[in-house]
């Protein structure tokens, strides 16, 4: 039989039992919509936890020092790049990592000790430079206030905690001014040829300790410095534009060491942090900064992980979603061999007519194929609803407990084209048997059937 | 389609075997039988004498557990199940003593159905249903269901199903069983008109006896699953 006759058959079929058929798809759909709900669920949480973490600056950031500097830090290599000489991480290098592929953005690690004066009263803390590319990222999406106006703007954004130590009532700092007292570096003796970032910088000459004031006031106040790198100070608490940060010419805690180790006259950053497009470009932009001399250090292991344990987690939904599905199955089953039954007579027509046992076969493939494709269809469309109705109901949680919302669900084009796929196949395997069965009918004793 | 001197369809020594329990019921038993191209053949015989199986056999809807029926120049004992349907749906039609129409159907439907089966072009199909209703004298009622019409014109819209096709070989298992006498004869007479019209070969199966010799050119009796007389007319 052509397959336009097949189709239309089988549909008329389906319409002739329309409420016991509605019935099987409508179990179908229930079957996909747990395994779309599971899996959505799993794919949302993947794709929640992995943009926290890309917020973070953990992940897609390559941390690159000077060889000699990386001590211990230094992860454990398979197959070590090899050993070529330490090479000065000044603005040459970094206009190279610049050029690297898929390379958004390098800058200095800005971090420094200060004291901070709020209505009079001394705070120690720690002030970091944020570049201004910070606020695209969605790193600061859940910030109370705003970010930097601009990034030269005397602003400052408070970490919480220390925005608690300033003011039980935090928003009300929003708008107020503070002092930042810090020590600035001035250059003793500038030496000729000093050509590098900032002439003005205290190089290898050595420099003296200036206290300096400055005055910011509070724009924003957020959970956690996002994008905190691994300084050694730890996460700053009190945020700075970088370009603010930089001009400050504040000492830093390894200016001390290179004043004792330069030997070149040339001012090097102690670190530069290479942020790549994505995570999974870090490896690429790690290994190309070691084969020019430099040392690198990022989380990789850490995502490689992340996505193992996110393999197995939507592998366990996709069970238990799965599960359903299974019930489902049987119901098609059920449903096709009680159509046997029922049209036993009608077969027995069918061959008397001069239909094979492929044309049978067929006919109830398609009519399961029909019933799993407009299940599949239904169940991706439940569990669409299903995960909107998590997020809603996920998101009031969070509201209530003063956290910013979060989309705990995504339903990716893969996960709806791959659901009906799998419905159909399903159901198509639980025609098999049914199937199998109507083609092998004795046309003569199916004739008899009353 | 014959098989030689214009044979359309031989049963040589055929018999069928059913096993019930332990039991050994032989439906047919060591027959043979031959109709000619064009010929109307009634097979004739009581509740249980085989007559059935013996066209079930010749219409290949079953095939024989012992000798072989030939048609098309081909032993239907030995074609695959696929040959075997093409045989069902190119030269066989088959007619019904409960009509066997298909009630979710109209009548177009139910006699388009065979060009389903046989892969007729759809161009076609509407001119061959038209045609084959209208030789049965239905080509009004294309839209009633088989509910909606009377026995007599269920069984010519099988009559029609079964011409659809334009088979060579007709078989016909009681196709007055079911209906009044009145109705019965409209339906043998219709019968006699295709095969001289179209120069059909018929087997029909029947107990009436009067019927099968009023219409039928040849009546072959069967008792216990045996051929007891062939081509007499008492």
């Amino acid at each position: 039989m052509k397959a336009r006759d097949l189709g239309e058959l089988a549909l008329r079929n389906l319409r002739e039992a329309v409420l016991r058929n509605s019935l099987t798809t409508l179990g179908v759909a229930v079957g996909v919509a747990s395994l779309v709900a599971m899996l959505s669920l799993g794919v949302g949480l993947q794709e929640l936890a992995t943009k926290r973490l890309s917020n973070s600056g953990l992940f897609d950031t390559v941390i690159v020092t000077q060889r000699r500097n990386m001590g211990g830090m230094r992860r454990p290599e398979a197959s070590p790049t090899p050993e070529k000489e330490a090479r000065a991480l000044d603005e040459d290098a970094r206009k190279q990592f610049e050029r690297l592929p898929n390379v958004v953005e390098v800058y200095p690690q800005i971090r420094f000790p200060t004291e901070v004066r709020y209505n009079g009263i001394p705070y120690s803390t720690i002030v970091a430079g944020v570049p201004a590319s910070a606020q695209t990222t969605g790193a600061y999406d859940g910030i109370q206030g705003s970010f930097f106006s601009g990034p030269n703007a005397d602003e400052a954004i408070l970490q919480i905690e220390f925005a608690k130590d300033l003011s039980p009532q935090t928003a009300t700092l929003l708008g107020k001014d503070l002092v930042v007292r810090y020590a600035e570096r001035e250059a003793l003796s500038p030496q000729s040829g000093t050509s590098n970032a900032d002439a003005k910088d205290a190089g290898a000459g050595g420099f003296s300790i200036v206290p300096r004031e400055k005055k910011l006031r509070i724009v924003g106040i957020v959970e956690t410095e996002p994008a905190a790198g691994f300084g050694g100070l730890g996460s700053g608490r009190l945020l700075i534009p970088l370009e603010v940060a930089s001009t400050l010419r504040a000492a830093q805690v390894n200016d001390l060491r290179d004043a004792v180790r330069a030997t070149n006259g040339k001012s090097d950053y102690a670190s530069l942090t290479v942020r790549a497009k994505s995570p999974t470009q870090v490896e690429g932009i790690e290994t190309a900064i070691k084969s020019m001399g430099f040392g690198t250090f990022s989380l990789l292991d850490a995502t490689r992980n992340l996505r193992l344990f996110f393999t197995i987690f939507d592998l366990l939904l996709a069970i238990f979603g799965s599960l359903a599905l299974a019930v489902a199955t049987l119901g098609i089953i059920n449903t096709l061999v009680m159509a046997i039954l029922e049209r036993r007579r009608e077969i027995g027509i069918l061959k008397a007519l001069g239909a094979a046992d492929r044309d049978v076969k067929q006919l109830f493939f398609v009519e399961a194929g029909v019933m799993g494709l407009f299940g599949g269809v239904l169940g991706v469309g439940f569990g669409w609803f299903i995960g909107r109705a998590l997020t809603w109901g996920t998101n009031i949680y969070l509201h209530r407990q003063n956290l910013p919302s979060a989309h705990v669900f995504s339903v990716p084009w893969w996960l709806v084209l791959g659901a009906i796929a799998f419905a159909v196949i399903v159901s198509l395997v639980a025609g098999l048997y049914p199937a199998t069965r109507a083609a092998r009918l004795n046309p003569v004793e199916a004739l008899r059937y009353e | 389609m014959t098989i030689g001197d214009g044979v359309a369809v031989r049963a040589e020594r055929v018999s069928r075997q059913y096993l019930m329990g332990t039991t050994v019921i032989r439906a047919v038993d060591d027959v043979t039988l031959e109709v000619r191209a064009g010929e109307f053949v009634a097979l004739l015989g009581s509740s249980g004498s085989g007559k059935s199986t013996l066209l079930n056999l010749m219409a290949g809807l079953d095939r024989p557990t012992g000798g072989a029926i030939f048609a098309n120049a081909k032993n239907l004992s030995e074609m695959s199940s696929l040959e075997l349907a093409r045989y069902r749906s190119r030269t066989v039609g088959m007619v019904f003593q409960s009509f066997n129409l298909l009630p979710r159907m109209t009548l177009e439907e139910n006699v388009e159905l065979p060009l389903r089966l046989a892969e007729v072009d759809r161009d076609d199909r509407g001119k061959r249903v038209q045609e084959a209703l209208e030789r049965v004298r239905l080509e009004k009622r294309l839209t009633h269901r088989p509910s909606e019409l009377s026995g007599g014109e269920q069984q010519r819209a099988a009559l029609a199903r079964a011409l659809v096709n334009r088979p060579t070989l007709l078989f016909a298992d009681e196709p007055t069983g079911n209906l009044d006498s009145a109705t019965g004869e409209s339906i043998m007479l219709l019968l006699k008109e295709i095969q001289q019209k179209l120069g059909m070969t018929i087997v029909m199966v029947t107990h009436e006896r009067p019927l099968a010799e009023r219409f039928a050119d040849r009546i072959a009796a069967l008792a216990d699953g045996k051929l007891v007389s062939n081509g007499m007319k008492s």
